[in-house]
C-alpha cells in the first residue's frame, strides 16, 4: 500500500463533482489477484480533466467501469467504499436510480467507437434513445436535439448522418457519434476509457481538440482513462498514476508530469520515448545499397464489412462487392546497407502491405525489389528460399507470433535447420541468441505462454537473428507492448543493430518510436511516399503538408520539447 | 432503390441456383445408374418370372436401352422443359404425382419452420433472460434431451400416448378421408391431424434453435454495445429486446437456413411414421419401387426447395442487417 | 493435455454422468457375448413375453430376447458411428485444411463443392446411397460419411483460415518451411480441439443417423441394431409398446451422454468461451 502518501498534493481546494472514497473492486476466485482496484480515493472536480494513467493490469478501466457499474457481475463487484455524486453514494444507489445517472448526469465513452454501436440500428436512433429514456420530449424535439448535438461534434451533413448506420461512417466520425451521445443531455461528468487509443494520430489529434472544446462549452467534468503520457500532458489538469489496482501518484498535471514523485511514475514518464531524433553516428551515404525498390505496386480488392461468422457460414452473402485499393503505389526505395529507416503511416497508409511484399509474404503485381542484387518480386514461394536468410521480421503481437506448443528453442533454431545447420549446432545457437537478447538460456526448455509480452518480443527478435539475416524487417514490434516494456525492446533493437550491424526497416505509426531507433524515415500516405530524409531533417523542418500535420498530431509534443532550441518548436499553425 | 437492388440480388441469386439445382440431378441420375435393377425388372419381375425378350421390350419403350449419356442427355432437355418424364409404375406423369404431393410436406415444412424457430427464439429468450433461475434450467435441460432424441421414436412414443392411450389425435393420414369433410371443417380436421408431426419434426430444431438463441443472446449482452445501451440508463430488458434481440437473431436465421435440407430429410421418416401423405413418403415407396424417374423428380424437386427456402433467407438477413450490400457499389 | 483440463473436464457433473453411461454401453457392447449369450436373431422364447418376466426386457414379436438385441445392437450402432465420423472428419478436415490453408480458387472449389453438398437433402440421399450400394454395413457407413462432412469441412477451414493469417505461422514461411510441413506440424494441431469436438458431437449424429436407416429398413442386415428393433417393434406398438420403448430410450441416453461429453470437452477446452 503506497496510496495515502501520496494523495495529499491533490484535492486542493476544488469543487468536487464526484469523489470516490477508498474504492475496492474483487476479481474471482480463479484470478491472479484479489483486488482489480485496491482502496483508491479519487475526487473530480466541476469542470476539471482528471487523467488517471496506468497500464494494462492496472484497474483503471475496471475502477471506470465501477463508477457507473457497469462491471461484468457476478465476476467483478464493488467490495468496499463510496462513489459519490454530488454526496449520493452510487455504490449503495438502487437499480432505478442507477439508470437515470446513467446517460443523464454521468456519461461514458468506450475504446473501440465500432463494437460500442449497435450495428444493426442507425446513429441517430441510439442517440434519440436516450432522450427518450431520460425525457418526455417529442419526437420533433428529440430529433432537433440530435441534429444539433451533431453539429456540436461538427460532424459533417448532420441531417444524413442521423438516418446511417455505424459502418457507413469512418472511425473518426464514429467516436464522434459516441461523444456526441455522451453529450446530448450535458451530464456533469463524462467518463472516457481510453477513447482516442483506436485512432489513427491526426484523428487522435481532432477528437482531442474537440473534446476539450466541448467541455470548456458545456462546463463538463471529464474523467479521462489513458495509458499514454502524451495525451495526459495534452489535455491532463490533475493526473492520477494506478499501478496493480493502487494509486501511486496523484496531482496536479505539472507536479506529476514534470517532478514526478514516485519511482514508478518517473519510470513511466523515462520510457516514453523522446520526440527529439537521436544522435546517430555516422550517416552512411557511402554504404552499398542492400535493397532496392523501384515502382512497386501492391493493389487489394477490400473485403466488405459484415460479421465473421458470417463469411464462415454463408461466404457468398458476406464476400459482396470488392472495390480496389492501391495498397502500395509506385513505391520508390533504396536501403543502405547498416541503416535504419523508419517507415511511418496511419493505417491504411500501405506501410504494412510493402512491408509483406519485401519479405515474401504478399506477392507484388508489378515494379521490382532487388535485395543484395537478387530479384524478389515475382518469385514463388519455393523460390524464396534461398532467400529467406536475407531477410528476416519481427511481428506485432507477441501474443501471436510464436506457436503455442513449441518449445522457444525449437522456434528459434528452426530457421537455421531449414538453412541447413544440424539440430544440434542451432540448438547451441539459439540458447546463446536467448542470451544476447536479456533471456536465460534455460528458456529454450520453456513454451511461449510461461513468458510476458516483451519477453517473448525478445524471443521473437532471436528467432529473426538464427538466420544471420541482412535486413531486419520489423513491423511495429512495440505497439502492442505498455510503455515501461517498450522502451526496453527499442533499446535492444538498437544495440543488436550496432553489434551486428543490422540494416533495418522500422515500420510504425508512431512517430516518436521512429525517432528513437531510426536516423532515415520515409513518410508514406495512401500507398504513396510522400515525405522522406533524415528524421532529424524532416522533425525540424517538414516539407509536405502531411508530414506537417502528423508532427502536429502527437500528443504532448510541446511537453516533450519543453527546453529545447527553437528550430525544434512546432512549425506550420 | 433498394427494393430495386433486392430484386436484382434475388434474380442474380436464382441464376446462380440454377447449375447446383441441375447438378443436384445430374449426380443422382449417375448414382442411380449404379443401383441393382431398374423399372422393367421390377415390373417384370412382378408379372411373374416373365421372359427376358418382355424385359427388353420393356426396356426398348422405357428408353432404357440407349446409352447413359444419351439418357442423361435426354433428361436434362426435358427437364428444362419441366417435362420430368413417366411414373411407370404409377403409371402417371411424375409432374403430376410430385405436384400433388408437394403442398403436403410444404405444410409440414411451413408449420415446423413456424414452431421451431418461432418458439426457439421465444424459448432461447426467455433461458437467456432468466440465466440461471429455474426457468432457464427446466428450458436447458428440456432442450438437451429433445436434442438427443431420435425423430422417428419420439413420433411412435407420441402415437402411443396421445393417440392410443389418451386418443386426443389421430394416429395417421392428413384427413379423415371417408368424413368427406368441406370448407372449414376440413381446415380443422387437417390442423387436428397436423399437430403429432409437427411436434414430432420440430422438436429437434426447436431445440437447436433454443440452445442456439440462449447461447447468442448470452455472449451478445456481453457485447461493448450492449454496455454502451447499459451506460444509457436502458432497462435490461429494453436492452434484450431493443439491441440483443436483432443482434442474436441473425446467427439463428443463418442456422434456419443451412437446417432446410436436414429439414427436408427428416420429413421422409415423419412421414412414414405418420403416414403423412407427402413427397418424403413419396421418395420412400419409390426407392423401393426401383421408380427412378419419380425418384429423381423428387430430388428435383426439394432441390429447388431448398434453394428457395435459402433464397428467403438470404433476402431476410439482408432485411435485417444493413452490413449486407446487394449489389450496390462501395 | 495440461492437470487444469483434466480437473475441468472430469468435474463437470454432466461429464460425468455422461461418462458413465457412455462407459456402460462400451462395456456391453464389448461384452455382449457374455452377458447375453442368447442370439439376437434366435427364437429364444414366447413371443411377446412382458419384460422382467423371465427376460429382463422381455422379447419380441418372433420370441426373440430384447436384452440380448439391445446389448448387440449397442456393437453395430457405435462401431459404425464411429467408423463413418472418422471417415466424415478425416474427409471433410482434409478438404476444409486445404481449403483454407491455400485459399483463392482452391478455397472458391472446394467451397462450392461443399454448399452442393449441403443444398441435398442429407438424409434422401443417405437413404439413396445406401438403396444404390444395396444395404451391408458399409454402405450405411459410406453413406452417413458421405452426408456429415461438409460441416466439419467448414469448420477446419475456418479454423485453418484463422491460424493462416496469425503471425507464427507467417513466421514460419518467412523462415522457408515448406506448406506441408505447417500445414500438418504448425496449422493442424492447433486446429484439434475444435476438430475433437466437432467430431464428438457427429458420433451423436450419427448415431441417429444409423438409427433411423436402420428403423426404415435400410440399415445393415444381419447386425441387430436399436433402430431396426424399433422398426421391427413399431406394428406392436398397442400391444407390445416396451418393443420400440427400450431400444429408443437406449439411443436417446447415448446421444445425450455423448452430447454432454461433447461439450464438456468444448467447455475445457476453451474455458473462456464457456456459457454462463
Amino acid at each position: 500500500m503506497t496510496g495515502s502518501s501520496t494523495r495529499t498534493s491533490a484535492a486542493g481546494s476544488l469543487d468536487p463533482v464526484l469523489e470516490i472514497r477508498d474504492l475496492s473492486v474483487a476479481l474471482p476466485a480463479w484470478a491472479d489477484r484479489r483486488l482489480a482496484v485496491n482502496a483508491v480515493s479519487l475526487t473530480v472536480g466541476r469542470g476539471e480533466t482528471l487523467c488517471v494513467v496506468g497500464e494494462s493490469g492496472s484497474g483503471k478501466s475496471v475502477m471506470a467501469r465501477s463508477i457507473l457499474r457497469l462491471l461484468p457481475e457476478p465476476h467483478l463487484r464493488i467490495a468496499g467504499g463510496q462513489i459519490l455524486l454530488d454526496g449520493e453514494d452510487l455504490a449503495r444507489a438502487d437499480d432505478r436510480r442507477m439508470r437515470q445517472i446513467r446517460g443523464g448526469e454521468i456519461s461514458m465513452v468506450f475504446q473501440e467507437p465500432m463494437v460500442s454501436l449497435n450495428p444493426l440500428m442507425t446513429v441517430g436512433r441510439q442517440i434519440d434513445e436516450i432522450l427518450e429514456v431520460h425525457t418526455g420530449w417529442s419526437k420533433a424535439e428529440r430529433r432537433r436535439r440530435v441534429i444539433a448535438t451533431f453539429e456540436d461534434v461538427r460532424l459533417p451533413e448532420p441531417e444524413l448522418i442521423v438516418g446511417a448506420y455505424p459502418h457507413e461512417l469512418s472511425g473518426g466520425q464514429r467516436q464522434r457519434v459516441m461523444i456526441a451521445m455522451s453529450l446530448v443531455l450535458e451530464p456533469k461528468l463524462i467518463i472516457a476509457d481510453e477513447p482516442t487509443t483506436a485512432l489513427d494520430v491526426t484523428t487522435e489529434a481532432q477528437v482531442l481538440t474537440l473534446l476539450k472544446e466541448l467541455q470548456v462549452k458545456h462546463g463538463t467534468a471529464l474523467l479521462f482513462i489513458t495509458h499514454n503520457f502524451g495525451v495526459v500532458a495534452e489535455i491532463a489538469d490533475r493526473v492520477a498514476v494506478m499501478r496493480s489496482g493502487e494509486l501511486v501518484e496523484y496531482g496536479s498535471a505539472k507536479d506529476v508530469l514534470e517532478h514526478p514523485q514516485h519511482p514508478y511514475t518517473r519510470a513511466l514518464i523515462d520510457a516514453v520515448p523522446s520526440l527529439v531524433p537521436r544522435k546517430h553516428p555516422e550517416p552512411s551515404s557511402t554504404a552499398e545499397p542492400i535493397l532496392t525498390v523501384r515502382a512497386l505496386e501492391k493493389t487489394y480488392g477490400r473485403p466488405s464489412a459484415g460479421p465473421k461468422w458470417l463469411a464462415r457460414m454463408m461466404p457468398r452473402l458476406a464476400r459482396g462487392r470488392r472495390s480496389a485499393v492501391k495498397a502500395v503505389n509506385k513505391v520508390d526505395l533504396d536501403i543502405r546497407r547498416g541503416s535504419a529507416v523508419a517507415l511511418v503511416g496511419e493505417s491504411g497508409s500501405g506501410k504494412s502491405t510493402l512491408a509483406r511484399c519485401l519479405i515474401g509474404l504478399e506477392q507484388a503485381d508489378s515494379g521490382s525489389a532487388l535485395i543484395a542484387g537478387d530479384e524478389i518480386v515475382g518469385r514463388s514461394r519455393a523460390d524464396w528460399r534461398p532467400l529467406r536468410s536475407r531477410v528476416q521480421m519481427v511481428f506485432q503481437d507477441p501474443f501471436a507470433s510464436l506457436n503455442p506448443r513449441t518449445k522457444v528453442g525449437d522456434i528459434i533454431a528452426r530457421g537455421a535447420i531449414l538453412q541447413g545447420v544440424n539440430p544440434a549446432a542451432a540448438m547451441e545457437q539459439a540458447r546463446r541468441l536467448l542470451d544476447l537478447v536479456g533471456l536465460d538460456a534455460k528458456a529454450a526448455e520453456r513454451f511461449p505462454h510461461e513468458f510476458s509480452g516483451g519477453q517473448r518480443q525478445r524471443i521473437g527478435i532471436a528467432r529473426a537473428l538464427a538466420v544471420k539475416p541482412d535486413i531486419l524487417i520489423a513491423d511495429e514490434p512495440v505497439s502492442a507492448l505498455d510503455v515501461s516494456v517498450q522502451k526496453q525492446v527499442l533499446d535492444l533493437l538498437d544495440d543488436l543493430r550496432r553489434q551486428f550491424g543490422l540494416t533495418m526497416l522500422f515500420i510504425t505509426h508512431d512517430l516518436r518510436v521512429a525517432a528513437h531507433v531510426c536516423e532515415d524515415i520515409v513518410v508514406l500516405k495512401n500507398g504513396t511516399i510522400v515525405e522522406r530524409g533524415l528524421t532529424a531533417d524532416i522533425f525540424a523542418n517538414p516539407q509536405h503538408d502531411y508530414t506537417r500535420t502528423l508532427l502536429a498530431s502527437v500528443p504532448g509534443r510541446d511537453w516533450q520539447r519543453r527546453g529545447l532550441p527553437d528550430q525544434m518548436a512546432p512549425t506550420g499553425e | 432503390m433498394r427494393g430495386l437492388r433486392l430484386i436484382r440480388f434475388i434474380m442474380t441469386r436464382l441464376l446462380q441456383a440454377i447449375p447446383v439445382v441441375l447438378g443436384v440431378v445430374v449426380l443422382n441420375f449417375l448414382l442411380l445408374q449404379l443401383a441393382p435393377g431398374d423399372a422393367a425388372t421390377v415390373l417384370a419381375g412382378e408379372a411373374g418370372g416373365a421372359p427376358p425378350e418382355y424385359v427388353e421390350q420393356l426396356r426398348a419403350r422405357f428408353g432404357l436401352d440407349k446409352p447413359v449419356l444419351v439418357q442423361l442427355g435426354l433428361y436434362l432437355k426435358n427437364i428444362l422443359l419441366l417435362d420430368l418424364g413417366f411414373s411407370f409404375r404409377n403409371n402417371a406423369p411424375v409432374l403430376g404425382l410430385i405436384l400433388d404431393r408437394l403442398w403436403p410436406t410444404l405444410l409440414l415444412m411451413g408449420a415446423t419452420l413456424l414452431v421451431s424457430v418461432g418458439g426457439g427464439v421465444m424459448l432461447g429468450v426467455i433461458a437467456a433472460l432468466g440465466v440461471r433461475t429455474w426457468r432457464d434450467h427446466l428450458i436447458s435441460v428440456a432442450a438437451v434431451i429433445a436434442y438427443a432424441t431420435p425423430l422417428f421414436w419420439i413420433g411412435l412414443m407420441l402415437i402411443l400416448v396421445f393417440s392410443i392411450r389418451l386418443d386426443w389425435f389421430p394416429t395417421s393420414g392428413m384427413e379423415d378421408v371417408v368424413a368427406f369433410h368441406e370448407g372449414w371443417a376440413r381446415v380443422v380436421d387437417i390442423a387436428h391431424h397436423l399437430v403429432l408431426p409437427t411436434i414430432t419434426l420440430s422438436l429437434f430444431y426447436l431445440a437447436l434453435y433454443t440452445r442456439l438463441m440462449r447461447a447468442t443472446v448470452l455472449e451478445q449482452r456481453g457485447a461493448e454495445y450492449a454496455t454502451t445501451a447499459r451506460a444509457k440508463g436502458l432497462t435490461e430488458r429494453a436492452i434484450t429486446l431493443r439491441h440483443v434481440l436483432r443482434n442474436a437473431l441473425l446467427p439463428v436465421i443463418t442456422m434456419a437456413g443451412v437446417q432446410v435440407g436436414a429439414l427436408l430429410g427428416g420429413s421422409v421418416v415423419v412421414e412414414t411414421v405418420f403416414a403423412w401423405p407427402g413427397l418424403g413418403q413419396l421418395a420412400y415407396q419409390s426407392l423401393f419401387a426401383r421408380d427412378f424417374n419419380l425418384l429423381l423428380g423428387i430430388f428435383f424437386l426439394s432441390a429447388c426447395l431448398v434453394v428457395i427456402v435459402n433464397i428467403i433467407v438470404d433476402v431476410v438477413y439482408v432485411l435485417l442487417d444493413p452490413r449486407i450490400r446487394v449489389g450496390g457499389k462501395t | 493435455m495440461t492437470s487444469s483440463f483434466w480437473i475441468r473436464f472430469l468435474g463437470n457433473p454432466r461429464v460425468l454422468l455422461g461418462l458413465i453411461w457412455l462407459a456402460l454401453v462400451v462395456i456391453g457392447a464389448l461384452a455382449a457375448p457374455l452377458i447375453a449369450p442368447l442370439d439376437p436373431f434366435a427364437i429364444s422364447g414366447k413371443p411377446f413375453v412382458r419384460p422382467m418376466d423371465g427376460f429382463l426386457f422381455g422379447t419380441d414379436s418372433l420370441g426373440r430376447s430384447v436384452w440380448s438385441g439391445l446389448v448387440h445392437g449397442a456393437r453395430t450402432t457405435l462401431l459404425i458411428a464411429i467408423i463413418a465420423t472418422l471417415a466424415a472428419v478425416a474427409f471433410g478436415g482434409l478438404l476444409g485444411a486445404l481449403s483454407g490453408f491455400y485459399g483463392g480458387r482452391t478455397d472458391n472449389l472446394l467451397m462450392r463443392i461443399t454448399e452442393f453438398f449441403q443444398t441435398i437433402p442429407s438424409f434422401i440421399f443417405a437413404i439413396l446411397l445406401v438403396a444404390v450400394l444395396s444395404p451391408s454395413a458399409t454402405s450405411v457407413v459410406v453413406a452417413i460419411a458421405t452426408v456429415s462432412w461438409p460441416p466439419i469441412a467448414r469448420i477446419v477451414r475456418a479454423e485453418v483460415m484463422s491460424l493462416r493469417s496469425r503471425e507464427f505461422i507467417q513466421a514460419a514461411v518467412t523462415l522457408g518451411e515448406r506448406d506441408f510441413v505447417i500445414l500438418f506440424r504448425q496449422i493442424l494441431p492447433n486446429a484439434l480441439s475444435p476438430l475433437i469436438v466437432t467430431g464428438s458431437l457427429l458420433v451423436a449424429t450419427a448415431i441417429l443417423t444409423e438409427s433411423a436407416l436402420s428403423f426404415l429398413g435400410l440399415g445393415a442386415p444381419n447386425f441387430m441394431s436399436w433402430g431396426f428393433m424399433i422398426g421391427a417393434g413399431r406394428s406392436f406398438l398397442r400391444d407390445a409398446w416396451w418393443l420400440v420403448a427400450i431400444p429408443g430410450i437406449a439411443i436417446l441416453l447415448t446421444v445425450l451422454s455423448i452430447n454432454l461429453v461433447g461439450e464438456g470437452l468444448n467447455d475445457a477446452l476453451n474455458p473462456r468461451l464457456r456459457t454462463p
